[in-house]
């Protein structure tokens, strides 16, 4: 995880389900392919719902990481 | 042709707005297009001044305060602001009911710009008849 170094970071802790999700949606129509976004979120129903999300949205997750008190949503835009 | 999805506003509590926001959002989080009609309460809310002060719905009970004092604590983005952003991501169109607005004198400059247009219900159902689904809330 360490070297891959994102792009663009939605710092969305705080914000509530659907939120974070929809601050990651916009940051992804605004990125070119090949952009890495890192979304970080402390509401549990977008720890679910983005990566479903990346998945289903033909993308790729690069993971999901337990940080201290939130926790860290990668995706690369590959479409 | 982009599928979509219908929410008829009715009730003007602060909560079920916010219900019908956040469906909104995830409708348009998987690449749904939303239209919506506000009538009624709802309708009420959506004015620029003169909106009813917003309350929950009487399900909340004795919690109605602790919730709102929560809300406001967490900073809990309204609902129109969650319609506001999301209008940005996908295709959100917001209509105004004419029957309720022609009953109560309210022009769409009343109306929060939001509220692209103000038609008739027939218009509305017409456009919801092959939505994937269509909630009253």
């Amino acid at each position: 995880m360490d070297e891959i170094k994102p792009t663009k970071v939605v710092d969305a802790r705080r914000s509530f389900c659907p939120g974070p999700l929809m601050e990651m949606i916009k940051a992804y129509k605004n990125s070119k392919v090949g952009d890495v976004i890192s979304v970080y979120s402390s509401d549990t129903g977008t720890k679910k719902d983005a990566p479903e999300w990346i998945k289903k949205s033909g993308n790729e997750l690069v993971g999901v990481f337990d940080r201290n008190g939130y926790f860290e949503i990668v995706m690369r835009k590959t479409k | 042709m982009v599928e979509k999805i219908s929410i008829i506003l009715f009730s003007g509590a602060m909560d079920k707005l916010m219900a019908g926001a956040i469906i909104a959002s995830g409708a348009v989080a998987n690449g749904l297009d939303v239209n919506i009609f506000t009538t009624f309460w709802s309708l009420l809310q959506f004015k620029k001044s003169g909106a009813p002060k917003p309350t929950l719905s009487p399900d909340a009970g004795n919690m109605a305060d602790l919730v709102m004092k929560t809300m406001k604590e967490k900073k809990v983005p309204s609902w129109l602001d969650t319609l506001k952003q999301i209008s940005e991501i996908g295709n959100v169109t917001i209509y105004g009911c004419a029957m309720f607005a022609d009953l109560m004198g309210i022009k769409k400059e009343d109306l929060d710009p939001i509220v692209k247009d103000v038609i008739g219900v027939s218009q509305f159902v017409d456009m919801s008849k092959d939505a994937k689904m269509t909630l009253f809330l």
